[in-house]
């Protein structure tokens, strides 16, 4: 009965999500305000009837309701709660409904929160939302239905996969979908924008709120899926390229890029018609990204199960939403008013060339995971693009844009004084080559990108850092007058100089462990010893381990450093008898300097097995820990502008209510 | 000219729908690995031999007019695989006197020969693929991948990955057990 309730009220959500992708758009060119405030109690109603639609498989989950197809496909009685939860969004299916969730609740937050945003522009961004919620829930009724019921039901279900039973994996799909979908409220504004015929200053400031809690989450998302590969998959790297990694990092980094551009746009009135193209594509790569995961059109370890209608039905939804928008904008954006000029050298110009930058690497980052299907419908021949073309063209894009990263903030709007900036600079730049020269006397060689990554990397914090101290006269006025400004200070201005420090520290993990990564694999038996990077390592041996849908065999590693005890690594195989897999769980001791990471194979063959011969990898992989510290910085950072009061949700506005009844302009 | 640059976005969309669609075609699996040699002359190539190993390059003639099937190993000492292969190699070449033939794929010889120094060399023949070019002509999808090569010269068996772990090896024999009967009737 209960999975039956599920479905229906996702036919009702399908219902209220039609009314309201028509209704207030004509509205809104009618002037008609009661149909306009009509999407107020529809984008409440889906999201109610979608929420029903959640409770409901979360709830055939918890009690492992085996006559739903769904559970049993991914659930066992066996599994733990938090599991069992965490299955809800683990398929196709359930993660469809959790993207609808939380497309549905940022509509009814722009309807709830939004109360500032002209009258006509709300409407019309709601009913765009509304269409895009018309295509994930028709999508979701036609071809995946979440309450399939199965008869007769199985004893007992297939269990997730191992791999995915991890808290940090339990959390990713969440986050990743609100980044996502986040951007889809962005996509809507402006879209409603250009149907209005009006980008304003105004408008640039009630998109930048959603653009900056969709990065937030999406940059969580991310983290949090790189640190689960790092400790989960037992590969010891946190990064791969891999096709289902790369379509969370396009929207980011186009997201990133419309995170700044909307800057200029509110302050200076300039690149309306670009920020309202990125914020059109960077959900279009959403939307891709979620085409790619579930069509089967590229191969990879994440993807989903594939079925071909789905893929088509799909296609079918991108051309439309993204087809559709982008004609709106060849048709309407020429037509948009051209905003403030700016000077070669000024902050519009460096944040210009930001997005340039980061532009033109989410297009190569695209072409690059595209790159075997374009060969393989021209030529007919099969090729992966990998790591090593990634970072050939990536890293030499990133270097530039954050070395223009330390500068940007220095350089005032209009027109700056480049020379002056650069002699505030210079001592920074002086520490940055002798910071080079530090860790390449201390370090036993390692490639020249690494040296001056580091340069780089040193260069961005400290004028990050220097950026701040200058605004709050630190050193240069007396203690009290310095935190009096801090206080003073707009929390965006922290926000910015915790973000930008964040990546800093991010890249000092990157290079660290990268270019200085030890790696040794050996065949151990007991009381085998190995040294790595000033460690001892004696493997003690193997005990088996039960745990509550699995057993394991751990391995016992005694790490000693000059003779004195550091730590015992614990990793083990687990083997999950009903989902028949077999994880590696790495053990890792981390520490700010860096990490020591060991991971087991069992014997590779039945001598080995009687000889008891297993193989261990052991890994020291330095400042890898700033990854994740840096990670928490860019989070909190974006967290913190977005607490400004400026950007608050709600706060008084400063600009007179728009006139109710506007007529597009055209 | 204007008009044309504001309608970029759509039309470079639009090829790659194009492009979509065309994947989209059920008859299509991304993730099978094209077996184009299986029964076919294994390919035209000439490889050196790696310097410091002690053990001749070979090129295709090497592979015809044997009495028996040849194993060719794709390795590289950078592979954290093939060092639990090697072990499983070295075992199949001592106890059941198979012929072991390596590709060393875009591995440094010296690398390569301190590699095989240091575990042992059971390898009969290693050339020296440093471009990966003549690895690119077997249809090569990884490293470690292990070819069995008929007396003949034709590709008969080709296992992706490690041959390591027990469901594995039998694979790979119970393949060379057919290849080796195949042979001499």
């Amino acid at each position: 009965m209960i999975p039956e309730i599920g479905q229906f009220s996702l036919a009702i959500a399908l219902g209220f999500a039609l009314v309201q992708s028509i209704l207030p758009m004509l509205g809104a060119a009618r002037g008609n305000v009661l149909w306009m405030r009509s999407a107020h109690a529809t984008s409440l109603a889906q999201v109610t009837f979608t929420l029903i639609a959640f409770a409901a498989l979360m709830r055939s989950f918890v009690v492992s309701d085996f006559t739903v197809l769904n559970v049993v496909e991914n659930s066992n009685s066996l599994k733990p709660l938090l599991f069992k939860i965490a299955g809800t969004w683990a398929s196709h299916e359930g993660s469809l409904l959790l993207w609808v969730l939380i497309l549905t609740i940022f509509g009814a937050a722009v309807s709830f929160f939004g109360t500032n945003i002209s009258e006509g522009l709300r409407a019309r961004t709601l009913s765009v939302q509304a269409w895009i919620s018309v295509g994930f829930f028709s999508f979701m009724i036609f071809t995946s239905n979440p309450f399939e019921r199965v008869f007769p039901p199985p004893p007992d279900g297939n269990d997730l996969n191992p791999l995915l039973q991890d808290i940090g994996l339990a959390m990713h799909p969440p986050l990743l979908y609100i980044g996502y979908v986040g951007f889809s409220i962005v996509f809507s504004f402006a879209v409603a924008a250009l149907i209005e015929g009006r980008v304003d200053a105004a408008w640039a400031r009630w998109v930048r709120p959603w653009t900056l809690a969709s990065w937030i989450s999406l940059t969580a998302g991310i983290a949090l899926g790189s640190w689960w590969a790092y400790y989960e998959l037992g590969w010891g790297g946190w990064w791969f390229w891999d096709p289902v990694e790369n379509v969370s990092f396009m929207p980011w980094l186009l997201g990133t890029a419309l995170l700044h551009s909307a800057i200029v746009t509110e302050k200076r009135g300039a690149l309306k018609s670009w920020t309202i193209l990125l914020a059109i594509l960077t959900f279009s790569l959403s939307l891709l990204g979620a085409f790619i995961v579930r069509s089967g059109l590229l191969t990879s370890v994440h993807a989903f199960a594939v079925d071909p209608l789905r893929g088509l039905y799909l296609l079918g939804l991108l051309g439309l939403s993204i087809g559709g928008s982008l004609t709106l904008y060849a048709w309407r954006a020429p037509s948009l008013e051209p905003g403030g000029l700016f000077r070669p050298v000024s902050r519009e110009a460096g944040l210009l060339v930001n997005n340039l930058f980061l532009a033109t690497a989410t297009g190569t980052v695209l072409f690059g995971t595209l790159y075997p299907l374009f060969v393989e419908a021209l030529v007919g021949e099969r090729l992966s693009v990998g790591p090593p073309f990634f970072n050939a063209v990536f890293i030499p894009l990133m270097l530039p844009l954050i070395i223009l990263m330390g500068l940007g903030p220095f350089l005032s709007w209009k027109r700056a004084d480049l020379a002056g900036v650069m002699d505030r600079l210079k001592f920074v730049l002086a520490l940055s080559v002798l910071a080079a020269l530090v860790v390449w006397y201390l370090s036993e060689g390692g490639p020249v990108l690494a040296y001056l990554t580091i340069a780089i990397s040193t260069w961005l914090l400290l004028s990050t850092l220097l950026e701040w101290a200058g605004r709050i006269r630190l050193g240069k006025a007396p203690m009290r007058e310095s935190m009096r400004r801090a206080r003073n200070l707009p929390r965006s201005a922290h926000g910015t100089t915790l973000a930008h420090a964040g990546l800093a520290v991010v890249m000092f993990g990157f290079v660290g462990s990268t270019a200085w990564k030890y790696e040794e694999v050996v065949f151990v038996t007991p009381g085998s010893e190995i040294s790595i990077a000033g460690f001892d390592v004696v493997f003690e041996g193997i005990e088996r381990v039960i745990g509550p849908n699995y057993v394991a065999n751990r391995g016992t590693l005694t790490v000693t450093r000059d003779g004195e005890y550091v730590t015992s690594l614990l990793p083990e195989r687990r083997n999950y008898p009903v989902a028949q897999y077999s994880t590696t769980e790495s053990s890792i001791r981390s520490t700010l300097l860096g990490d020591l990471y060991a991971t087991l194979t069992e014997p590779s063959d039945a001598t080995a097995s009687a000889e008891g011969v297993w193989t261990l990898r052991i890994l020291y992989e330095p400042l890898v820990f700033l990854i994740w510290l840096g990670s928490v910085m860019l989070i909190l950072g974006g967290a913190l502008s977005l607490s400004d009061r400026r950007l608050r949700v709600g706060a008084p506005r400063r600009t007179p209510a728009a006139n109710v009844a506007t007529t597009p302009a055209e | 000219m204007k008009r044309l640059l504001f309608a970029s976005p759509v039309l470079i969309s639009l090829i790659f729908g194009g492009f979509f669609l065309w994947g989209l075609d059920p008859e299509r699996d991304p993730s099978a690995i094209p077996s184009v040699l299986i029964s076919r002359p294994a390919p035209e190539f000439s490889l050196p031999e790696v310097a410091g190993t002690g053990v001749p390059g070979f090129s295709r003639g090497d592979l015809e007019s044997n009495p028996e099937p040849v194993v060719v190993n794709v390795f590289a000492s950078w592979c954290v695989p093939c060092r639990a292969e090697h072990a499983v190699l070295t075992r199949m070449v001592e106890e059941d006197g198979v012929r072991l033939f390596g590709i060393n794929y875009q591995d440094e010889p010296e690398d390569a020969a301190r590699w095989l120094a240091e575990l042992g060399n059971p390898y009969e023949r290693i050339g020296s693929d440093l471009e990966g070019r003549v690895a690119l002509e077997w249809g090569l999808t990884g490293v470690p991948e292990t070819f069995i090569v008929g007396g003949d010269g034709t590709v008969l068996y080709k296992y992706v990955g490690p041959v390591v772990g027990e469901t594995a090896i039998r694979e790979f024999t119970t393949a060379l057990e057919q290849a080796r009967r195949e042979g001499t009737s």
